[in-house]
């Protein structure tokens, strides 16, 4: 476990994010600014983007590897909180469309030809930047709140509580794809132009956004490791490791447990408000059950339980992901399927399991795996 | 001197055809000058020969004569003479012998040897509204035996009359309909109160309000009733639809500890068995035997499931044996696997015809319809469990694996093959979502999907159950399926999903662990 890891790789994992981090805040841009277009070296304004949204994807999966990495609680509908941040910031970039659209309405296209003559009342907020920022963090801490607390506080646990959380995803997708909701059904909320006067078409706004994005990343990264080097980050392991042992001790697990659901869904409400801008559209196919699955892969390949492990999974998986299906389009969900066999009968410990194996030519360090089936007792 | 006639017989057709009910069409002059001179009527001709050479007569009276007569004598012996004629006429003639035609051939159907006929040619003739099909109506449903189909002929009769009769048969037929409860008079009736209630109505319109007022009510208080009885029926049906489907997903969730998301994939592998048969009974054999392909293909659907279980479970499951979030994982990568073939192998668009006996349905009583097909998968999850209860607690296997459910090192201790044992189960389990794959072709479509559209309901079951006993299962199927169907009409199909999520949440607040929790020390696990 991170806390009983040496110090020796504690301090490797610090140096690893730090080479990381450098990397996608400054060389990156630095590529994308400085060579000619012909060069080589040169990082594509589309790949720049690419990369952006990637970086989002790895905010999503600090989440949730903090929920199911070190407390043990696999949500598996983590989507519905990025979704939830994704169109509260949609909402306020619609707006910002105003007489712009395709029928020069103040009202977004889809209204115009769903016959809606108002703003509805819950969009009104979305109206200023700051609404959309705050909504996009706080509607999924709200809801998370609600939803863990009912949870939780029944001991609703384990296989169970993934299990709702599937159903809570399916159903968020059900109601996201109906036009009554006044959220574009199916086709979602795009055609944004600008953010804060800024162009969204512009590539130094991408790199803005881009930039931004990194920061969000490095601050979730930090907000992350602080939970998990502090007392409550030791609680969440042991509840982890063992539930029953925590309760006897005198502690409320479920408190644990749930502050923890809480920061990561407001972690992906940030990824989901980030997303947007820099994809430029949100659909429920963003929300349903497999994109919250795709989440847990992620972590599941970059490594769970290490939280640089989860951004290497959401990086390296996506853009594997965006390389292949360019050749082989009907081939991904075979490999993703692969993926989450090999990974799981496999390689219990990631990317970054395997990395440490090769570095220090033994088995894994001890305590970086998952709890060993014997551990729970029973079955 | 050409020009008269021809314009008058324009003139008495579009009349006639008005009369008809049929859209008016103008007739062209040129086609009327070129129809064949009438057959010159000779005296040894009978009345009915002369009417099928009077059809093709210049003269639209003698047209419609001709019609009229046909219809009141005629039988279905003639329609071939009919059609014959039919081909060679031109417009207005076509347009003469067409009503004559349905009205015969629907005669000659009430007389049809399948019900399904006599009821359909019934209901046809309502809406034809001629007066001379009461007569028939009456006649056919002195001789009915099937009550639905009498129904329907008394239905139809006193709606023709409720058409066409004088005042005191309308208002006979009107208590009639209501006493029938008849659902097609409803509108009907209502625009009679409409018409009654206008300012302009006439003494005979205002007289049939009230008893007409009587007849709604007792009609729509009866559909009521009739709407109760189909949302339990569909309760009913929906819960056996999610019950055969969480059967296999609740053993090996209780004996293993698998959490099984391939599942759904398994029940797609039986249907596209029972696909592929029917494809091979269409290539190979002749077409009566058709139908044998649907119980031909119930031992083929388990076993192509109970082959892919095995194989699964011997491949990746035995692996990860105790720890329920991986098997989980690992088995959603093996569903994304099985549904991208399945999509890649079979295309999007396959689907099962299903077998004559079990298309349509049996009315039970007036406005209450069962879907034979649903009734099927009714009964073959009642059998299903009866033999899964007969399997556990009847046999050798059954006690095997109840004790390794209990207390699996104890069981190994005492000598049952736990191994064995596991991989047997989870094969009968997949070869259980075989069976329920080869229900669900005769509900749906067989497509990649298949899995994916009743999986979230199917785990919600097993969740709300509990874990470890059938009977957990069985109710939690009856009270999701009975809830979604009665709060469906009230909020949608898809609120009611949502609200059925909410449900089950509360109810776990109450029952952290499901109806029939299992207890005791391994209750922890």
């Amino acid at each position: 476990m991170p806390e009983q890891m040496q110090p020796q790789q504690n301090s490797r994992e610090t140096l690893s994010f730090y080479l990381v981090g450098a990397i996608f805040l400054v060389v990156m841009p630095l590529l994308n600014v400085l060579p000619s277009e012909e060069s080589w070296l040169h990082l594509s304004d589309f790949r720049l983007n690419q990369f952006g949204k990637f970086l989002c994807f790895a905010i999503l999966a600090l989440g949730l590897d903090l929920t199911w990495g070190y407390c043990g609680v696999l949500s598996m509908g983590q989507g519905v909180f990025f979704g939830f941040g994704a169109y509260c910031m949609g909402m306020y970039l619609a707006l910002q469309i105003g007489k712009e659209s395709v029928y020069g309405s103040d009202l977004p296209d889809f209204m115009v030809w769903t016959q809606v003559k108002e703003l509805p009342l819950f969009w009104y907020p979305f109206k200023s930047f700051w609404g959309g920022i705050l909504g996009a963090i706080l509607v999924p801490v709200i809801f998370a709140t609600i939803f863990g607390f009912l949870a939780f506080r029944s001991r609703i646990k384990g296989v169970y509580f993934a299990i709702i959380t599937q159903a809570l995803a399916f159903a968020a997708w059900l109601v996201f794809n109906r036009n009554e909701t006044r959220l574009g059904g199916t086709n979602g909320l795009t055609d944004f132009k600008q953010v804060l006067g800024y162009r969204l078409s512009d590539p130094s706004t991408q790199l803005g956004l881009y930039i931004l994005t990194v920061l969000a990343l490095i601050a979730s990264y930090l907000l992350c490791r602080w939970i998990v080097a502090s007392r409550a980050g030791k609680v969440l392991i042991a509840i982890r490791d063992s539930e029953s042992r925590v309760t006897f001790s005198g502690y409320t697990p479920w408190v644990y447990k749930l502050f923890v659901f809480v920061v990561a869904a407001g972690l992906a409400g940030l990824a989901g408000m980030l997303y947007v801008p820099q994809v430029g559209i949100i659909t429920p196919a963003q929300i349903g059950v497999l994109p919250s699955l795709e989440v847990v892969i992620w972590v599941a390949v970059g490594g769970r339980g290490t939280l640089i492990g989860a951004i290497l999974g959401a990086v390296v998986v996506n853009f594997g992901r965006s390389v292949l299906t360019n050749y082989f389009p009907e081939a991904w969900p075979f490999i993703l399927g692969g993926l989450f066999v090999v990974v799981v009968t496999m390689f219990p410990d990631g990317l970054v399991g395997i990395i440490r194996k090769l570095f220090s030519g033994g088995p894994p360090a001890a305590g970086v795996a998952m709890p060993k089936p014997q551990a729970q007792g029973g079955r | 001197m050409k020009r008269g006639p021809c314009a008058l017989a324009i003139a008495l057709s579009i009349a006639l055809s008005v009369v008809l009910n049929v859209a008016p069409k103008p007739v062209n002059a040129e086609d009327e000058a070129s129809t064949p001179a009438a057959v010159p009527s000779a005296p040894a001709l009978s009345p009915i020969e002369q009417a099928l050479a009077d059809l093709s007569s210049e003269s639209a009276e003698t047209r419609s004569a001709a019609v009229a007569l046909l219809i009141e004598e005629g039988d279905a012996s003639l329609i071939p003479k009919l059609d014959e004629i039919r081909a060679t006429a031109d417009r207005a003639v076509r347009q003469a012998i067409k009503p004559v035609v349905d009205l015969l051939k629907n005669r000659a159907n009430l007389s049809s040897e399948l019900p399904d006929y006599r009821r359909s040619a019934a209901s046809d003739l309502a809406s034809t509204g001629r007066r001379e099909a009461i007569a028939w109506l009456e006649a056919a449903a002195a001789k009915e035996e099937v009550w639905w189909v009498r129904y329907t002929m008394e239905e139809s009769a006193n709606l023709l009359e409720l058409r066409s009769g004088d005042l005191a048969a309308r208002q006979t037929a009107i208590k009639k309909l209501g006493d029938l409860r008849s659902q097609n008079g409803l509108s009907t009736l209502q625009e009679l109160i409409e018409s009654g209630n206008a300012a302009d109505a006439t003494e005979e319109q205002k007289a049939l309000i009230s008893t007409a007022t009587a007849a709604v009510s007792q009609i729509e208080s009866w559909s009521t009733k009739a709407t109760i009885m189909e949302t339990i029926f569909r309760g009913i049906s929906l819960s056996s639809i999610l019950l055969i489907m969480s059967l296999g997903l609740a053993i090996v969730f209780g004996l293993m500890g698998v959490i099984n998301m391939a599942h759904g994939e398994l029940m797609m592998i039986g249907a596209y068995a029972t696909f592929v048969t029917q494809q091979a009974f269409i290539a190979w054999l002749p077409p009566e035997h058709f139908d044998w392909y649907f119980p031909a293909s119930l031992p083929l659907a388990f076993l192509a499931s109970f082959g892919a279980g095995w194989l699964l479970e011997a491949t990746v499951i035995r692996f990860l044996y105790g720890r329920l979030l991986e098997t989980l994982l690992a088995t959603w990568g093996v569903s994304l696997i099985l549904m991208q073939s399945a999509r890649v192998y079979f295309g999007d668009l396959t689907a099962v015809i299903a077998p004559q006996a079990l298309r349509g349905g049996a009315q039970v009583m007036v406005g209450v319809y069962l879907p034979y097909n649903r009734i099927f998968i009714i009964i073959l999850s009642i059998v299903c469990v009866v033999g899964i209860y007969y399997l556990l607690f009847n046999s050798n296997l059954g006690l095997r694996v109840r004790a390794v459910t209990q207390n699996r090192n104890m069981s190994a201790c005492l000598g049952i093959p736990t191994r064995k044992v596991d991989s047997y189960t989870f094969a009968f389990a997949s070869g259980l979502a075989g069976i329920a794959g080869w229900a669900l072709t005769m509900v749906g479509n067989v497509d990649p999907g298949l899995g994916q559209n009743y999986i979230v309901d199917a785990f919600m079951v097993v969740v709300t159950g509990g874990v470890g006993k059938l009977a957990g299962t069985i109710w939690a199927s009856l009270g999701i399926g009975g809830l979604n169907k009665l709060i469906e009409p009230f909020s949608g199909a898809v609120y009611g999903k949502v609200f059925i999520l909410v449900g089950v949440i509360l109810f776990l607040q109450w029952r952290p662990s499901g109806l029939f929790a299992a207890k005791g020390r391994s209750a922890d696990a």
